[in-house]
Protein backbone atom coordinates (compact mmCIF):
# COMPACT_ATOMS: atom_id res chain seq x y z
CA UNK A 1 0.00 0.00 0.00
CA UNK A 2 1.54 3.28 -1.08
CA UNK A 3 -0.51 6.29 -0.06
CA UNK A 4 -0.41 9.35 -2.26
CA UNK A 5 0.77 12.79 -1.39
CA UNK A 6 -2.32 14.86 -0.79
CA UNK A 7 -3.60 17.31 1.85
CA UNK A 8 -6.14 14.85 3.30
CA UNK A 9 -3.75 12.01 4.09
CA UNK A 10 -1.77 11.81 7.31
CA UNK A 11 1.25 10.23 5.65
CA UNK A 12 2.03 13.31 3.53
CA UNK A 13 2.39 15.47 6.64
CA UNK A 14 4.55 12.83 8.30
CA UNK A 15 6.79 12.76 5.21
CA UNK A 16 7.22 16.55 5.31
CA UNK A 17 8.07 16.26 9.01
CA UNK A 18 10.59 13.47 8.38
CA UNK A 19 12.39 15.39 5.62
CA UNK A 20 12.45 18.58 7.69
CA UNK A 21 13.86 16.66 10.68
CA UNK A 22 16.61 15.11 8.54
CA UNK A 23 17.62 18.48 7.12
CA UNK A 24 17.77 19.89 10.65
CA UNK A 25 19.85 16.93 11.83
CA UNK A 26 22.22 17.39 8.89
CA UNK A 27 22.59 21.08 9.77
CA UNK A 28 23.35 20.31 13.42
CA UNK A 29 25.86 17.60 12.49
CA UNK A 30 27.86 19.47 9.86
CA UNK A 31 27.88 23.15 10.76
CA UNK A 32 30.79 24.60 12.68
CA UNK A 33 29.02 27.92 13.23
CA UNK A 34 27.08 28.11 16.51
CA UNK A 35 24.25 30.19 15.02
CA UNK A 36 23.79 27.68 12.19
CA UNK A 37 23.57 24.87 14.74
CA UNK A 38 20.77 26.80 16.47
CA UNK A 39 19.00 27.15 13.09
CA UNK A 40 19.15 23.34 12.71
CA UNK A 41 17.59 22.94 16.16
CA UNK A 42 14.75 25.24 15.08
CA UNK A 43 14.13 23.04 11.99
CA UNK A 44 13.95 19.93 14.20
CA UNK A 45 11.49 21.61 16.59
CA UNK A 46 9.30 22.66 13.65
CA UNK A 47 9.20 19.11 12.28
CA UNK A 48 8.14 17.78 15.70
CA UNK A 49 5.40 20.42 15.82
CA UNK A 50 4.07 19.34 12.41
CA UNK A 51 3.76 15.78 13.74
CA UNK A 52 1.95 16.94 16.90
CA UNK A 53 -0.61 18.98 14.99
CA UNK A 54 -1.05 16.34 12.26
CA UNK A 55 -1.72 13.50 14.71
CA UNK A 56 -4.08 15.77 16.65
CA UNK A 57 -5.99 16.59 13.45
CA UNK A 58 -6.26 13.04 12.11
CA UNK A 59 -6.54 11.29 15.46
CA UNK A 60 -8.77 12.17 18.35
CA UNK A 61 -9.94 15.50 16.97
CA UNK A 62 -9.48 17.44 20.19
CA UNK A 63 -6.93 20.21 20.56
CA UNK A 64 -4.38 18.49 22.82
CA UNK A 65 -1.75 18.26 20.07
CA UNK A 66 -2.14 21.95 19.30
CA UNK A 67 -1.56 22.75 23.00
CA UNK A 68 1.67 20.76 22.90
CA UNK A 69 2.73 22.57 19.73
CA UNK A 70 2.19 25.92 21.45
CA UNK A 71 4.28 24.79 24.43
CA UNK A 72 7.07 23.70 22.06
CA UNK A 73 6.98 27.08 20.30
CA UNK A 74 7.19 28.82 23.68
CA UNK A 75 10.20 26.72 24.73
CA UNK A 76 11.83 27.38 21.34
CA UNK A 77 11.56 31.11 21.96
CA UNK A 78 13.18 30.76 25.39
CA UNK A 79 15.88 28.51 23.94
CA UNK A 80 16.64 30.96 21.13
CA UNK A 81 16.95 33.89 23.54
CA UNK A 82 19.31 32.12 25.95
CA UNK A 83 21.24 30.35 23.15
CA UNK A 84 21.90 33.50 21.18
CA UNK A 85 22.92 35.35 24.36
CA UNK A 86 25.48 32.58 24.99
CA UNK A 87 26.66 32.90 21.37
CA UNK A 88 27.18 36.64 21.80
CA UNK A 89 29.09 36.08 25.06
CA UNK A 90 31.31 33.49 23.33
CA UNK A 91 31.94 35.94 20.50
CA UNK A 92 33.03 38.65 22.96
CA UNK A 93 35.42 36.21 24.65
CA UNK A 94 36.93 34.30 21.71
CA UNK A 95 36.21 36.70 18.79
CA UNK A 96 34.84 33.71 16.86
CA UNK A 97 31.67 31.65 17.02
CA UNK A 98 33.10 28.43 15.64
CA UNK A 99 32.10 25.68 18.03
CA UNK A 100 35.64 24.31 17.77
CA UNK A 101 37.19 27.60 18.88
CA UNK A 102 35.23 27.68 22.13
CA UNK A 103 36.63 24.57 23.76
CA UNK A 104 38.09 26.18 26.87
CA UNK A 105 35.79 26.82 29.79
CA UNK A 106 37.91 29.64 31.24
CA UNK A 107 39.72 32.54 29.69
CA UNK B 1 -6.23 18.31 -9.10
CA UNK B 2 -8.10 20.92 -7.11
CA UNK B 3 -6.80 24.33 -6.15
CA UNK B 4 -6.23 23.36 -2.52
CA UNK B 5 -4.11 20.36 -3.54
CA UNK B 6 -1.99 22.61 -5.75
CA UNK B 7 -1.56 25.09 -2.90
CA UNK B 8 -0.56 22.20 -0.61
CA UNK B 9 2.13 21.11 -3.08
CA UNK B 10 3.38 24.70 -3.30
CA UNK B 11 3.53 25.10 0.50
CA UNK B 12 5.34 21.78 0.91
CA UNK B 13 7.85 22.72 -1.82
CA UNK B 14 8.54 26.11 -0.22
CA UNK B 15 9.05 24.50 3.21
CA UNK B 16 11.41 21.76 2.04
CA UNK B 17 13.27 23.99 -0.45
CA UNK B 18 13.97 26.70 2.10
CA UNK B 19 15.08 24.09 4.64
CA UNK B 20 17.51 22.71 2.04
CA UNK B 21 18.99 26.19 1.56
CA UNK B 22 19.37 26.43 5.36
CA UNK B 23 21.19 23.10 5.43
CA UNK B 24 23.42 23.49 2.36
CA UNK B 25 24.08 27.20 1.74
CA UNK B 26 27.65 28.45 2.04
CA UNK B 27 26.59 31.91 3.19
CA UNK B 28 25.03 32.31 6.62
CA UNK B 29 22.96 35.31 5.49
CA UNK B 30 21.21 33.15 2.87
CA UNK B 31 20.65 30.46 5.50
CA UNK B 32 19.13 32.95 7.94
CA UNK B 33 16.83 34.51 5.38
CA UNK B 34 15.60 31.18 3.99
CA UNK B 35 14.49 30.24 7.49
CA UNK B 36 11.69 32.74 6.74
CA UNK B 37 10.40 30.47 3.96
CA UNK B 38 10.51 27.42 6.20
CA UNK B 39 8.67 29.07 9.08
CA UNK B 40 6.01 30.58 6.79
CA UNK B 41 5.58 27.24 4.99
CA UNK B 42 5.11 25.40 8.29
CA UNK B 43 2.45 27.99 9.21
CA UNK B 44 0.70 27.16 5.90
CA UNK B 45 0.80 23.44 6.78
CA UNK B 46 -0.86 24.25 10.14
CA UNK B 47 -3.65 26.00 8.20
CA UNK B 48 -4.17 22.82 6.14
CA UNK B 49 -4.42 20.89 9.41
CA UNK B 50 -7.17 23.17 10.74
CA UNK B 51 -4.96 24.70 13.43
CA UNK B 52 -5.56 28.39 12.82
CA UNK B 53 -4.39 29.57 16.25
CA UNK B 54 -1.12 27.60 16.06
CA UNK B 55 -0.50 29.07 12.59
CA UNK B 56 -0.93 32.60 13.93
CA UNK B 57 1.33 31.84 16.91
CA UNK B 58 3.92 30.37 14.52
CA UNK B 59 3.95 33.56 12.43
CA UNK B 60 4.05 35.85 15.48
CA UNK B 61 6.75 34.07 17.50
CA UNK B 62 8.91 32.35 14.88
CA UNK B 63 8.88 34.94 12.10
CA UNK B 64 8.40 37.98 14.33
CA UNK B 65 10.63 36.94 17.21
CA UNK B 66 13.07 34.08 16.72
CA UNK B 67 13.99 34.93 13.14
CA UNK B 68 14.68 38.58 14.02
CA UNK B 69 16.78 37.39 16.98
CA UNK B 70 18.81 35.06 14.74
CA UNK B 71 19.35 37.84 12.19
CA UNK B 72 20.52 40.17 14.98
CA UNK B 73 23.00 37.55 16.17
CA UNK B 74 24.29 36.99 12.62
CA UNK B 75 24.76 40.71 12.01
CA UNK B 76 26.45 41.26 15.40
CA UNK B 77 28.97 38.44 15.02
CA UNK B 78 30.02 38.68 11.39
CA UNK B 79 31.71 41.19 9.22
CA UNK B 80 29.22 40.58 6.46
CA UNK B 81 31.24 42.42 3.84
CA UNK B 82 33.84 39.65 3.95
CA UNK B 83 33.69 37.47 0.86
CA UNK B 84 35.03 34.40 2.59
CA UNK B 85 32.77 31.46 3.33
CA UNK B 86 30.86 32.50 6.43
CA UNK B 87 29.19 29.19 7.09
CA UNK B 88 31.81 26.49 7.37
CA UNK B 89 30.75 22.86 7.34
CA UNK B 90 32.74 19.75 8.13
CA UNK B 91 32.23 16.03 7.76
CA UNK B 92 29.58 16.46 5.10
CA UNK B 93 29.93 13.07 3.41
CA UNK B 94 29.65 11.02 6.60
CA UNK B 95 26.73 13.12 7.80
CA UNK B 96 25.02 12.79 4.41
CA UNK B 97 25.28 8.99 4.52
CA UNK B 98 23.97 8.76 8.11
CA UNK B 99 21.12 11.21 7.52
CA UNK B 100 20.28 9.59 4.17
CA UNK B 101 19.87 6.14 5.70
CA UNK B 102 17.89 7.68 8.55
CA UNK B 103 15.43 9.54 6.32
CA UNK B 104 15.01 6.46 4.11
CA UNK B 105 14.00 4.39 7.16
CA UNK B 106 11.62 7.11 8.39
CA UNK B 107 9.92 7.47 4.99
CA UNK B 108 9.59 3.68 4.58
CA UNK B 109 8.00 3.45 8.04
CA UNK B 110 5.54 6.19 7.09
CA UNK B 111 4.67 4.49 3.77
CA UNK B 112 4.26 0.97 5.15
CA UNK B 113 2.03 1.84 8.09
CA UNK B 114 -1.73 1.81 7.35
CA UNK B 115 -2.74 5.16 8.85
CA UNK B 116 -6.28 6.04 9.79
CA UNK B 117 -8.26 7.85 7.14
CA UNK B 118 -9.31 11.43 7.69
CA UNK B 119 -12.76 11.93 9.09
CA UNK B 120 -15.07 14.52 7.61
CA UNK B 121 -13.77 17.47 9.54
CA UNK B 122 -15.52 20.79 9.81
CA UNK B 123 -13.08 23.66 9.97
CA UNK B 124 -14.05 25.71 13.01
CA UNK B 125 -12.00 28.27 14.87
CA UNK B 126 -9.92 26.35 17.43
CA UNK B 127 -9.27 29.34 19.69
CA UNK B 128 -12.12 28.63 22.11
CA UNK B 129 -11.14 24.99 22.59
CA UNK B 130 -7.49 25.93 23.18
CA UNK B 131 -8.44 28.64 25.69
CA UNK B 132 -10.65 26.23 27.63
CA UNK B 133 -7.87 23.62 27.74
CA UNK B 134 -5.26 26.15 28.87
CA UNK B 135 -7.35 27.31 31.82
CA UNK B 136 -8.64 23.87 32.72
CA UNK B 137 -6.60 20.74 32.03
CA UNK B 138 -3.28 22.48 31.27
CA UNK B 139 -3.41 25.19 33.95
CA UNK B 140 -0.26 24.09 35.81
CA UNK B 141 1.94 23.81 32.66
CA UNK B 142 0.53 27.16 31.54
CA UNK B 143 1.63 28.85 34.77
CA UNK B 144 5.00 27.05 34.67
CA UNK B 145 5.49 28.40 31.14
CA UNK B 146 5.35 31.96 32.42
CA UNK B 147 8.00 31.13 35.04
CA UNK B 148 10.22 29.53 32.37
CA UNK B 149 9.89 32.60 30.15
CA UNK B 150 10.76 34.93 33.06
CA UNK B 151 13.82 32.82 33.94
CA UNK B 152 14.93 32.73 30.29
CA UNK B 153 14.56 36.50 29.98
CA UNK B 154 16.60 37.22 33.13
CA UNK B 155 19.18 34.62 32.11
CA UNK B 156 19.61 36.11 28.64
CA UNK B 157 20.10 39.61 30.11
CA UNK B 158 22.65 38.37 32.67
CA UNK B 159 24.63 36.31 30.14
CA UNK B 160 24.83 38.89 27.36
CA UNK B 161 25.63 42.07 29.33
CA UNK B 162 29.18 43.32 29.53
CA UNK B 163 31.09 42.83 32.75
CA UNK B 164 32.06 46.16 34.29
CA UNK B 165 35.61 45.85 35.52
CA UNK B 166 36.38 48.00 38.55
Amino acid sequence: MTPGFSPNELSSYLMIGAVLFSLGLFTVLTRRNAISVLMGVELILNSANINYVAFSHFGSGNADGQIYAIFVIMLAAAEAAVGLAIVLAIFQLFHSIDVEAAEALKE
Amino acid sequence: MTVSTAVFYLVAAITIGSAMIVAFSRNIIYSAFSLLGTFAGVAGIYVFLGADFVAAVQLLIYVGGILVLILFAVMLTHRITDVEITNRAAGRLAALIVVGVFVYLLLQAVRETPWAKAKDVVYLASTGKIGDLFLDAYLLPFELASLVLLAAMIGAVVISRKEIKE
